[in-house]
């Protein structure tokens, strides 16, 4: 029971107290940039919740087994190396490039997956599985693991299922804030915008009142924390 | 800007613009908050101070600067699918030394800005530099193009840092500049105060951008 007021506490923080986008502002190129039209926005939010949580898999299992300081594998191949020493191994000073190389590798094999098995839905994800790479969201999900796995004693460390909860319901989070904005786009479309705002600048003054709405959430992680308790 | 323009007179011997006009271009022309749009979200994130605002400023410069000349002494050996991953694994390599630099030496600076220093890898202010300039020019130009980047960075976040810092603290670099009596504008440096800001001030460029062209006819 405690696992799992852990686990929705972690998702329901992920995808609206602190919302990626309009709390930690990270994927805001991809927010602004194609949040004109609500299909497009929703297959953007997907492709980019399906590459988070792969690429939480991945960083999770090689930060807990090879890159935090005592993992077990490198420890093993540490005793191999220099047998009886007393040292700890720690290749978390490799953690950045090898997230970034699993986010990279991962974009690549979700779309040669989605070529040869699922032609219509790589049809529909088109450009913006190449363009996800780039995208901040997924990289910090990556750094928001690491920092519950590495370098914590043991009885905090974050196991997978909380990772994945916070990769997936951090994507959920990026895909409501990116087709709500989307939505109110279409409808600003037909406003008369006083010229000078037109485009990206009324586009940032409504996701900053959207911001202010998704404040509301602010304590409700507590009072939940207490009522599951 | 006329410097811009008599500098465009003489192109640089690998064709692409000069040195100096990738410097000047870097600041204001193609300011890359205000212009080109790139890096947004250091831009938002931390401007709530001038002091976290300026700090990231320096790490972009330096992890720019560094990246720029690694990519164009090896840009001979590039190759076309593999780019992207080269440049963003470059990055992600001064990107480790900048944050254990600020680890060892601004700790509270480096707690503060937390998450956002690696995300300087993905921002895309790096990799465009790397594939715009840094791919096809020489290590002066590339350098010169990281230093004018920097700089047009800088001052974009320092515009944002100004106004949300002495509207939301009432102080600037932690120095106070309104009176006592300011009711604090808390808004200003929680994220919806970001959007808006940046919002605000990309209209004014806008605007000003606008009438000077009309005025000039």
């Amino acid at each position: 029971m405690e696992y799992l007021s852990s686990i929705i506490l972690i998702a329901i923080s992920a995808a609206l107290i602190n919302n990626f986008v309009l709390y930690y502002f990270v994927g805001i190129c991809p927010f602004l940039g194609v949040s004109r039209r609500v299909d497009m926005a929703f297959g953007m939010g997907c492709a980019v919740t399906f590459v988070i949580s792969i690429a939480a898999f991945l960083s999770w299992v090689l930060t807990a087994f090879v890159l935090r300081p005592g993992a077990p594998l490198a420890s093993w191949v540490w005793q191999r190396l220099s047998p009886g020493s007393e040292g700890v191994a720690d290749l978390s000073i490799l953690n950045y490039l090898v997230y970034i190389f699993v986010i990279a590798s991962s974009v690549q094999f979700v779309e040669m997956y989605l070529r040869k098995f699922y032609p219509p839905l790589y049809k529909s994800f088109g450009i913006y599985l190449p363009l996800i790479t780039t995208n901040c969201a997924i990289l910090f999900a990556c750094l928001e693991i690491m920092k519950h796995v590495s370098g914590v004693p043991a009885a905090e460390m974050w196991d997978l299922g909380r990772a994945l909860a916070l990769a997936f319901f951090g994507g959920v989070g990026f895909t409501l804030a990116i087709v709500l904005m989307a939505g109110m786009r279409e409808d600003l479309e037909l406003c008369d915008v006083p010229r000078a705002l037109r485009g990206p600048a009324i586009a940032l003054i409504v996701s900053g009142i959207l911001a202010m709405a998704f404040m509301g959430f602010t304590g409700v992680d507590r009072n939940l924390a207490a009522l599951l308790r | 800007m006329p410097d811009a323009r008599t500098a465009a007179a003489e192109t640089s011997s690998d064709g692409g613009p000069s040195a100096a006009e990738r410097f000047l271009n870097g600041i204001l022309p193609e300011n890359p908050t205000y212009r080109q749009m790139l890096g947004m979200c250091p831009t938002l994130a931390i401007t709530n101070g001038m002091r976290s605002a300026m700090t990231m400023a320096g790490a972009v410069l330096f992890v720019l600067v560094c990246a720029n000349v690694m990519v164009s002494l090896i840009r001979g050996l590039l190759k076309p699918h593999l780019r992207i991953l080269v440049f963003t694994l470059t990055i992600a390599a001064f990107v480790t030394i900048v944050d254990r630099l600020l680890a060892a030496y601004m700790y509270a600076m480096s707690k503060q800005l937390g998450p956002y220093v690696p995300l300087i890898i993905v921002n895309c202010i790096i990799i465009s530099r790397c594939e715009v300039c840094a791919a096809k020019q020489s290590v002066p130009t590339a350098i010169a193009d990281a230093v004018g980047q920097s700089l047009g960075f800088a001052l974009g976040l320092a515009s944002i840092a100004t106004v949300r810092e002495i509207l939301g603290a009432g102080t600037w670099f932690g120095l106070p500049v309104l009176p006592a009596a300011w009711p604090a504008w808390v808004i200003m440096v929680l994220p919806p105060g970001a959007f808006i800001t940046l919002g605000l001030l990309m209209g004014g460029v806008n605007w000003f951008l606008a009438r000077r062209q009309t005025a000039r006819g």
